[in-house]
């Protein structure tokens, strides 16, 4: 059941009549109903993948928090026995038990995620060592339900069970209600990656009927759908078509593959994104963002702080911090200063928790060398122009150009070329073939197809083209125009013709434009598959 | 507080960090720069600053990072 099917508008349609008929005690529960239908449609067995994370998370979490609960409670009936050093010692040893505890726990959830995303890729890896050493028989590939969204709901879970270990959040007693915050709906196959302690306020909370914030979640889909029917859906097949075959698409077609493919999957996830948060927002469900208008950022590291939000906040949170701040790593730093001097002591956190952190995502996002080597690349460019910052300074203290437009819309085009290029590790088969696709864009010297007619024998027509540059342009001047605030609320500002113009136009936007019709089958979302 | 001044203006010699109160929120520290202050205060405090204490209350103003230091220290 995609966001983009009609099965799932008369879903979404029944459930809203739903929520806001029944008591709404009831709102809750009949959310996690509907999660599970929903996710049970795409494959019953997806179920029980998520009954396992939901059911093990909930376990350990309640063990810490038991735990934590009966150390404060002896901690404060013994007060006056105990010494100084007997307190710190038993506090020693009851986290020793939580750290069991949570190291069990994620053990489970990320080995349920590692087993079922990883196992062919390690084979497939193993074949080729074997072959390349001329031993044995190949070994066999084993067949898995890869859950769609397992990477989504795993991160959530291990997010709660840390907090709950931190003690930054509270275990929730009721099983039902865990199993709704892993499992709702909406976010459960794209994200955003929500954490417990603020997802929790709003997802439990009875939601009387607002006609006002129902009307802002529509709004918030429509321009999703719009993002995702009208542009991204519309560009696929051009890709397709691009990146199907590097040796016939070479050169300049390289680059426009490049630009499809950053400009699709910008206006897929985001779209998602939109729905999602519509969806959400339609229920008084407040959901995290994900994106603040990305390509309009002046570094690759502004970049990953705009694209992708909560993914990044999440490695930020539970891998980088706990990594670079460990008691190892600490040891490791103190050992690299003393042998190596000051100034690779202070790197050496930064630099391997970086390196860890990149390698985690580019893993995270498929069992491919291409991500692999994507997050690595993301990682060479950030160590790299952290090591040129005091060149970046001498430069600005030289040349007094940092708040001028022009260097501002230059960075802006430095970071989008980067970012775009980077992509294209997601387009091709394999990593050869990208470096090959990529390096062919300065060596084929085919520039006439932009003018010789050749960009109308990529599946597109002259009409498509122009409604893909009007869509685009017109994101181009949202993002911009939200630099002021919402642009929802500037148009609810309007009188009501005026408003009511817009969204209607918008929504025969959709319909007239939307890439569908008998015969088309909109695609899946990007980050399902991840 | 002299110390942890010095400490933030080697990280950033441009910043007046005696009046700065969203150092996290407005993007001044990023989380690189938070690791390296956390291995700097280490050094220089012998306090040990963990993932759960890296909230941006704790690091938005060097006043709120002196207090933690201060916390943690009594904690030890």
């Amino acid at each position: 059941m995609l966001f983009t099917s009609y099965e799932f508008l008369g879903f979404l349609v029944v459930l809203f009549i739903l929520y806001y008929a029944l008591p709404s005690r009831a709102q809750w529960p009949l959310l996690l109903a509907a999660s599970y239908l929903f996710y049970g449609c795409a494959d019953p067995s997806y179920l029980l993948y998520i009954l396992a994370t939901t059911g093990t998370t909930y376990g350990a979490a309640r063990f810490i928090q038991k735990n934590a609960d009966r150390q404060r409670a002896y901690l404060k009936a013994h007060k006056q026995a105990l010494s100084r050093e007997e307190q710190q010692a038993y506090k020693a040893r009851q986290k020793a038990i939580r750290r069991r505890w949570l190291v069990g726990g994620l053990l489970i959830g990320l080995g349920n995620l590692a087993v079922v995303k990883y196992t062919n890729f390690v084979i497939s890896n193993l074949n080729g060592i074997l072959s390349a050493l001329g031993q044995g028989e190949p070994l066999s590939f084993v067949t898995l339900a890869m859950p769609m969204g397992i990477s989504f709901y795993t991160f959530q879970a291990v997010g709660y069970l840390v907090d709950v270990y931190r003690g930054t959040v509270t275990a929730e007693k009721n099983p039902f209600r865990v199993a709704l915050f892993l499992a709702f709906f909406p976010q459960l196959v794209q994200g955003p990656i929500s954490r417990y302690g603020e997802l929790s306020q709003t997802l439990y909370a009875p939601h009387p009927f607002s006609a006002r914030r129902v009307a802002r979640g529509l709004q918030r889909m429509l321009w999703g759908y719009f993002k995702k029917l009208v542009i991204a859906d519309r560009l696929l097949p051009a890709i397709l078509v691009l990146t199907g075959d590097s040796a016939a698409y070479s050169g300049a077609y390289v680059l426009v593959g490049m630009f499809f493919y950053t400009v699709n999957l910008y206006a897929d996830f985001t779209g998602g994104i939109d729905i999602t948060i519509g969806i959400a927002e339609a229920m008084g469900i407040t959901l995290p963002e994900n994106f603040h208008r990305p390509y309009f950022s002046k570094s690759l590291k502004e970049y990953w702080r705009r694209w992708h939000m909560t993914m990044s906040f999440w490695f930020r949170d539970y891998v980088f911090y706990p990594v670079s701040t460990s008691s190892f790593m600490w040891k490791l730093t103190k050992f690299c200063r003393s042998r190596l001097g000051s100034q690779v002591g202070r790197r050496v956190p930064v630099y391997l928790s970086s390196f860890l952190v990149w390698l985690a995502t580019g893993v995270w996002h498929g069992a491919s060398w291409n991500f692999i080597v994507w997050g690595l690349g993301n990682f060479a460019i950030l160590m790299i122009s952290e090591e040129l910052e005091p060149l970046y300074a001498r430069f600005h203290r030289r040349f007094y150009v940092d708040g001028a437009l022009w260097y501002k819309v230059f960075q802006v085009g430095r970071t989008f070329l980067l970012v775009s290029a980077l992509k294209l590790f997601d387009c091709y088969a394999c990593v050869g073939e990208t470096f090959r696709a990529f390096g062919s864009i300065f060596t084929a010297g085919n520039w006439h197809i932009f003018w010789d007619g050749s960009l109308l024998g990529l599946g597109l027509t002259l009409t498509d083209y122009g409604v893909l540059a009007a869509s685009t342009l017109l994101v181009v001047c949202v993002s911009l125009a939200q630099r002021a605030g919402s642009v929802r609320d500037a148009i609810h500002s309007r009188p009501y013709p005026v408003r009511f113009a817009l969204w209607y136009a918008l929504f025969l936007a959709v319909l007239l434009m939307g890439a569908y019709g008998i015969g088309y089958d909109a695609s899946q979302f990007i980050y399902n598959r991840f | 507080m002299e110390e942890l001044l010095n400490i933030l203006s080697e990280l950033h010699p441009d910043v007046d960090f005696t009046c700065q109160e969203g150092l996290v929120d407005d993007a001044i520290l990023d989380s690189m720069d938070i690791v390296s202050l956390i291995a700097a205060i280490k050094d220089v405090y012998d306090v040990s600053i963990t993932a759960r204490d890296i909230v941006p209350e704790h690091f938005n103003s060097a006043a709120a990072l002196y207090r933690l230091i201060q916390r943690l220290a009594d904690e030890d």
